[in-house]
């Protein structure tokens, strides 16, 4: 079942179209990834999903129903542009937004000693947020975003301004948060984290959805069809006995093997290719190749710019 | 507790705990105390040293002319000795000394005062009066007419002397001081004006601060735009209400304590001069404690005609008022907040807002003056400028129906002032880093209805 869903959302701004008939779902208990160039709207619809700003067209769906005022209490919100009121004290300030998302005081309290002992943080709590480093102010915004336990969680850029151990234990917060329950969305620039953590993605340019599956399918459809075989005897040996549809790439000579990179082609298979060649060669492994989800965006997106520039042109 | 109720309390807290709001609210009160004290202090106190002056009459004419008074004392001295005297006048034992050169009648000119300290305008005045009389005197006698000093007699007993009474709803009558309530009226204009400039400033400040903290999207994800807005602006009311009753709590706190310090044993007495005469005759020439008597009555006199004004219906009328101008400037002040990044480029965006502040003062000046003049009655109604204006004619007794006039178009003006700074507020809280025009502020206006 999808948790969240947006269905042809249109948003205009001024002088230009932020979101164009965008569409995406994102099944409830995943790490859905939102991705795309700067500027491609995605702050946007993060935005109207968390109600800051209404679409002109289109709906979203929470749970199941039409989005209402009300479901900001389930929905936890970690801006690419945050930060905390310098001059108040970490612990009244945490109190204070948590109340706003609707906890009691007594809630509150419980809930932020729970997380401040686990991070080890309970010093800072009438410190002046002013007082602390930058990553320090980084972790007390994480803890009260995931405060109020929402089912929707959503991070923007949660990484930037961590050191990579505070990424990593944030990074094992955020998949326990999955454990327990929780849908979240996930807008990042950093494409290795995409592929650790989500589950599936949509890629977003120019104000369209322009790519949107799960993880492992986008990376089978964008896959050369090429394998990586490692093996140890004659190189010449190897060529000859590729045959059609098979294709040598390139090699790299390691001491004691080499490892060969293979065109499958249009119609071949990893099950003939080792049939040809079991009975030559020494095969030490053999792996498919798939492209890396970086290499899987700059590739879209550049088609897609490219077909933006061609329509201008003809139009 | 409601969302726009913690938002409320958040922007209280943090501003009244803060050490600027503690100064100001013991600073306001002092002023106010010295705004009581200091007339008495100083009328009591300007009577205290004797002037002795050196008069050298070149002409010698005008031997009687001058009449000592309590402070100053004349000494007619030899023509001649004007070159002496420029060098050693302090020594002989005089602060300032008068020449006069030629017949002033002739020459209106011929008179001058020497002195090395500044020359007071009352020793000026008097110098001038009794020198005019006498001239007036002498020109009158050159026309020779029999009885004329009769004549002038009976002519300078025609007086009139006015008393400004006051009726009461119960056709009580009370005593008023025009010139107090031309105090009362201004102060009470200056008040609006200060805390208007001052408040709205921080609720501009506020906007800025989450701005620039970047806190703004995290909170909007929790609440309405117009919420928080709201919040803030009426939780700095409130910091301003506090502030204006700690001033008058410590105002009066003070008075009464002056109050007590004079008179020991409570009640002020209503004679002041059966007490003088008392002492002086029980105790001799006591200036120490005739002086503190001086002081005593003066202040007296001023609390009497404070007494005397109608204060609860200006007060009320001063509440009013001060919310209603604070709360039409306090959504400008937000939306331009929302619309700038930092403090140093409000300026563009707040001249608009304080000239008519400014202007509101201007026409208070006049209005308090001619209370019911048509500028002053028409800048009492038009909204960015009627909390002011209004303020300065409401002690002057104006008719009810304009005072409620008024009221009623501030309230409408304020409504829709918030209304239009909250659309222009929601789109600029998350902008960053555009220099803004006032034809985008307007596409924002426009865009910002969904």
């Amino acid at each position: 079942m999808n948790f969240l869903e947006a269905k042809k959302v249109v948003k205009k701004f001024a002088n230009h179209t932020a979101l164009d008939r965008v569409d995406m779902e994102v099944p409830e208990n995943s790490i859905y990834g939102l991705l795309g160039p700067n500027g491609a709207g995605k702050t946007t619809l993060i935005r109207i999903i968390n109600q800051i700003t209404g679409p002109d067209e289109g709906e979203i769906f929470f749970n199941g129903r039409p989005l209402q005022p009300d479901d900001v209490h389930h929905i936890g919100y970690l801006p690419e542009e945050r930060g905390l009121y310098k001059k108040m004290k970490v612990g009244e300030q945490a109190i204070y937004l948590a109340r706003l998302k609707g906890l009691t005081k007594n809630d509150a309290l419980k809930k932020l000693k729970y997380w401040f002992e686990k991070f080890e943080i309970q010093e800072w709590w009438d410190k002046k947020v002013e007082e602390l480093s930058k990553g320090m102010q980084q972790k007390i915004q994480f803890v009260v975003t995931i405060l109020h336990e929402p089912k929707l969680l959503i991070f923007d850029e949660p990484f930037s301004g961590f050191d990579p151990i505070n990424t990593k234990l944030l990074k094992e917060e955020i998949l326990k948060l999955k454990e327990k329950g929780a849908t979240i969305l996930f807008s990042t620039h950093n494409m290795e984290s995409v592929e650790e953590l989500c589950d599936h993605i949509t890629l977003i340019n120019n104000s369209r959805t322009i790519l949107h599956g799960a993880v492992d399918q986008i990376k089978q459809n964008f896959k050369d069809n090429i394998v990586e075989l490692t093996f140890t005897g004659d190189e010449s040996l190897l060529q000859s006995k590729l045959i059609e549809p098979f294709r040598l790439r390139n090699t790299i000579n390691l001491n004691s093997h080499t490892k060969a990179f293979i065109e499958l082609g249009d119609t071949g298979n990893i099950n003939q290719l080792l049939k040809i060649l079991v009975n030559d060669i020494e095969i030490n492994g053999l792996t498919e190749l798939l492209p890396s989800m970086n290499e899987i965006f700059i590739k879209v997106v550049n088609e897609s710019n490219q077909t933006v520039h061609a329509d201008a042109v003809n139009a | 507790m409601s969302k726009i109720g913690l938002i409320i309390k958040r922007e209280y807290t943090t501003r009244v705990k803060k050490k600027s709001f503690i100064v100001m609210s013991i600073i306001g009160p002092l002023l106010f105390a010295a705004m009581f004290v200091l007339p008495a202090w100083l009328s009591s106190m300007g009577t205290t040293s004797k002037k002795n002056i050196a008069v050298i009459d070149e002409t010698n004419k005008y031997a009687n002319v001058l009449t000592d008074t309590e402070s100053l004392n004349f000494t007619m001295l030899q023509s001649d000795k004007e070159k002496k005297i420029r060098s050693n006048y302090k020594d002989l034992g005089y602060d300032a000394y008068v020449v006069i050169s030629d017949d002033l009648l002739k020459d209106p000119d011929a008179i001058k005062i020497y002195s090395d300290a500044p020359v007071t305008i009352d020793m000026k005045q008097h110098i001038k009066r009794d020198f005019e009389k006498f001239l007036e005197k002498e020109k009158l006698e050159s026309f020779n007419i029999d009885g004329l000093d009769n004549i002038i007699s009976n002519i300078n007993n025609t007086t009139v002397h006015i008393s400004t009474i006051k009726l009461g709803e119960h056709g009580s009558e009370k005593e008023s001081s025009t010139e107090l309530t031309m105090i009362v009226a201004i102060v009470f204009a200056m008040l609006i004006y200060f805390f208007v400039l001052m408040y709205g400033t921080q609720v501009m400040r506020g906007v800025v601060e989450e701005k620039t903290n970047r806190i703004i999207e995290v909170i909007i994800s929790s609440v309405k735009p117009f919420q928080l807005m709201m919040g803030k602006i009426i939780g700095i009311a409130m910091v301003a209400l506090t502030q204006f009753l700690l001033w008058v709590v410590f105002t009066i706190i003070i008075i009464t304590g002056i109050k007590f310090a004079l008179f020991p044993n409570g009640e002020m007495p209503t004679r002041m001069d059966n007490q003088i005469e008392m002492v002086q005759a029980s105790g001799g020439q006591n200036t120490n404690v005739a002086q503190n008597s001086d002081f005593a009555d003066e202040f007296t006199k001023i609390m009497k005609k404070a007494n005397s004004l109608d204060l609860l219906g200006s007060v009320l009328a001063f509440f009013f008022f001060f919310i209603g101008g604070y709360l039409l400037y306090a959504g400008l002040y937000a939306a331009v907040g929302a619309v700038i990044d930092n403090e140093t480029d409000s300026q563009q965006f707040v001249m608009p807002i304080i000239m008519p502040l400014i202007l509101s003062i201007y026409i208070a000046m006049v209005a308090f003056r001619a209370p019911d003049s048509d500028i002053a009655f028409w800048f009492s109604m038009i909204p960015f400028t009627s909390p002011i204006v209004m303020m300065a004619r409401i002690p002057f007794q104006i008719p009810t129906w304009q005072v409620f006039l008024s009221m009623a178009i501030l309230v409408a003006s304020f409504i829709f002032t918030t209304w239009f700074a909250g659309r222009i507020y929601r789109t600029g809280i998350l902008m960053y880093g555009k220099k803004v025009t006032y034809k985008e502020i307007w596409k924002w206006f426009r865009y910002s209805g969904k």
